[in-house]
């Protein structure tokens, strides 16, 4: 026994020590994301030193701030979804449609219900999806793709045309402002204006924590890591692998609902072109995030940092004069790219290190 | 039992026939592609009518439903021979197809755009080879782009072109500054319409000289050995010889050929080119035309046949939803009810059931005739 013991507490230490791939991959993201930043303000100034440039870009980007969310947890578990961004889109379209009619009293509802039909139509994705992925075994992507597909030419048969919406409680609940305190600019005639953020940074932040909470000390969070890391040795460790990803991929779909809502939010309107390539960037953020696409490896704070990153290097790119569109996507692309790469010679050198040392050991 | 009851045999070797019939890889998109057949038929008698009329500069041409079907689907069959390559030997698919062809398309018309004012016969063919010659070889780099990410950097196939899916409809822009280039000469559209003086579409023509060139290529070389063991095992074939990485960076490369000479046809077609819109979804009607073609698309085996029959057929069910009144984009909305069904009816776990249910049934039967014979 006291060996055993011995030898478990010699484990622990030696984790404790060394940095695993999570914390590495976060370490870097992090590192990335300041030194952006640092550079934006030392070089740039265009308003990078004011907060509320910072508290602009949660703002835009709170609803991919909970699509990356929800994609990081299906990363985790090995597979992915690239139906987020068009689930985004049919949400956004079958809410704005909902909500006119209602404005026009053509059926009876409110706020409330037009949120209940954004998390329906997430959890249904999720739900669908889930089960052709966890139980069928078929490649994610493949399904995913479908589901793309679907949502898009779903979103055109709701409505193909732009949709604003009037629904007065609605209009007001985008326009909530919550103020920061202590942080603020004063502009050109000297008055002083609190920094604000929407009501949808709030609820992306919530879902961040809660995301965050639950992949750290819930049994079934760490499950995610486990299926996701080695299939085989989580189903003998006595894990419903099945059930892991499927719950994986309906927790996918609610956040696309929720992310979608929040998009909503942010346009008040529903647009086919509303959220084009969102998934595209949920992708990005959680790779640029530390989540390897292996799976297993990942974490919530890395996908926050991703966004915050990808946003940043949006907004420097604008500065620079160079608005055309090409140049975000180029850049985005070729972020995306460096960031694969890192992440394929991180894992290429730590196996090596690790084979090695078991060399080394034997 | 040993005596056999000589009904029970020949309805067994029936069976099996039949069995052989639904195990054929090209069972499914011959079947498929029956079934459209059959709708159309039921819909409108006048279907698959076709005619010799003049076309607006004076030419006869063939028209019909059926002429323009084989016509669109050249662009999906040729690439449908680069995808299912990619499949077989990295196991994954391409989905940066349509970007790459923004971007070769860009290229063949910032070049044509640059020599081709009014100059004359044997010149303008060169300038056409050349244009044709460097959009080949940019599209293949950046096919190698993708191989090497997924050859060397073990990076999903997905995912690694996933980069070029985002930024590609870019550069494609990006090469042209983003200029609304179109070209006036007739004879560029002779590629992507038709050559006075010849009733068949020239795509046509470029499909079948690269389905003949693909056909040697496996005829002649270990192309599709490599290809399908790299697919099935990399570290196996690797230990016998096989340069796994090589072989996965060839068919990106062959894919980036195919690409560029889609992407010319695309550009012929309409003498213009808009980066955002053209060939807006092939990838995803480029991996349908493989799964439907049968092809396991984890990898392994394939078979090009039913991968090209694939790509008809898909072209048809787009034709046949035109038809019938969609607007091209909810097109996108059937063709995925289409893929979940095929996934549904391709998932190895329904499968197994429905071998098993029929497994049942089999030992029922045959317990019921043991008790008759007792």
């Amino acid at each position: 026994m006291s060996v055993n013991s011995n030898v478990l507490g010699e484990n622990k230490l030696k984790k404790r020590s060394s940095l695993t791939d999570t914390n590495l991959l976060l370490i870097i993201t992090i590192a990335v994301f300041f030194t952006m930043y640092a550079c934006a303000v030392i070089f740039l100034k265009q308003g990078f030193l004011k907060p509320q440039m910072f508290f602009n870009i949660l703002n835009e980007n709170a609803s991919l701030l909970v699509l990356s969310c929800g994609m990081t947890l299906v990363m985790i578990t090995g597979g992915i979804d690239i139906s987020v961004g068009q689930v985004t889109s049919l949400v956004c379209m079958t809410c704005a449609v909902y909500l006119q009619k209602v404005n026009d009293g053509l059926i009876a509802g409110n706020v409330f219900t037009s949120m209940c039909i954004a998390l329906a139509i997430g959890l249904a994705f999720g739900i669908v999806q889930g089960f052709l992925v966890a139980y069928l075994e078929f490649q994610p992507f493949i399904v995913t793709l479908a589901g793309l597909f679907f949502a898009k030419g779903m979103t055109t048969i709701v409505s193909s045309d732009r949709i604003a919406v009037t629904y007065e409680p609605f209009v007001k609940l985008c326009r909530t402002e919550v103020t920061i305190p202590f942080l603020g600019s004063v502009n050109k005639k000297g008055i002083y204006i609190p920094a604000y953020v929407e009501v949808g940074v709030v609820v992306a932040l919530a879902v961040v924590i809660l995301l965050f909470c639950f992949l750290k000390w819930t049994k079934l969070g760490r499950n995610f890591y486990a299926v996701g890391g080695n299939n085989q040795s989580a189903n003998m460790l006595g894990i419903n692998v099945k059930l892991t990803k499927f719950l994986a991929h309906v927790l996918c779909g609610l956040c696309a609902g929720i992310g979608g809502y929040l998009f909503f939010l942010h346009a008040c309107s529903g647009s086919p072109l509303h959220a084009q390539g969102a998934e595209m960037n949920a992708i990005a953020s959680s790779i640029i995030g530390g989540t390897l696409l292996s799976g297993g490896v990942g974490n919530i704070i890395g996908t926050l940092f991703g966004v915050l990153s990808l946003s940043t290097i949006k907004n420097i790119v604008t500065s620079l004069g160079l608005d055309e569109a090409w140049w975000t996507n180029i850049t985005v692309g070729a972020m995306l790219c460096v960031f694969l790469i890192i992440q394929s010679v991180i894992l290429y050198v730590r196996t090596t290190l690790r084979k090695t040392k078991g060399k080394r050991t034997n | 039992m040993p005596e056999v009851n000589p009904m029970t045999s020949s309805k067994i070797s029936a069976r099996g026939f039949f069995g052989k019939l639904v195990r054929n890889q090209l069972f499914i998109p011959l079947v498929a592609l029956l079934i459209l057949v059959a709708i159309n038929l039921f819909a409108d008698p006048t279907f698959f009518k076709i005619s010799l009329e003049p076309s607006s500069t004076g030419n006869l041409i063939l028209s019909g439903n059926l002429i323009s079907i084989i016509d669109n689907a050249s662009e999906l069959a040729i690439l449908a021979i680069g995808m299912t390559l990619v499949t077989s030997a990295s196991g994954g698919q391409d989905i940066s197809v349509g970007a790459t062809i923004a971007i070769a398309g860009s290229m063949v018309l910032r070049f044509v755009k640059m020599y081709s004012p009014d100059i004359s016969g044997g010149k303008f063919a060169a300038v056409i080879i050349f244009s044709f010659l460097v959009c080949v070889v940019v599209s293949a780099l950046f096919g190698a782009f993708n191989g090497s990410l997924v050859a060397f950097f073990k990076i999903q196939p997905m995912v690694a072109t996933l980069i070029l899916f985002t930024a590609g409809r870019s550069i494609a822009a990006w090469i042209n500054n983003n200029d609304n280039i179109s070209i006036n000469d007739a004879r560029f559209g002779y590629f992507g319409n038709f050559i006075p003086g010849i009733p068949i579409p020239t795509p046509v023509f470029i499909t079948v000289i690269c389905l003949i060139i693909i056909a040697l290529v496996l005829k002649f070389t270990n192309l599709r050995l490599y290809a399908q063991s790299v697919g099935i095992n990399a570290s196996s074939s690797r230990l016998n010889g096989i340069n796994p990485k090589l072989i996965k960076l060839l068919t990106f490369i062959i894919l980036g050929v195919c690409v560029a000479v889609c992407g010319f046809i695309k550009v012929s077609r309409t003498s213009s080119i808009t980066y955002s819109v053209i060939a807006n979804n092939i990838e995803m009607d480029a991996i349908l035309a493989v799964a439907l073609g049968g092809n396991n698309l984890g990898g392994g085996k394939f078979n090009l046949t039913a991968s090209v029959i694939g790509a008809y057929v898909i072209q048809f069910l787009t034709t046949t939803l035109f038809k019938f009144k969609v607007s091209s984009s909810e097109i996108s909305a059937y063709k995925a009810v289409v893929v979940i069904l095929l996934i549904f009816i391709s998932a190895p776990v329904v499968r197994k059931w429905i071998a098993d249910v029929r497994n049942k049934n089999l030992a029922s039967r045959k317990s019921k005739i043991g008790k008759e014979a007792n």
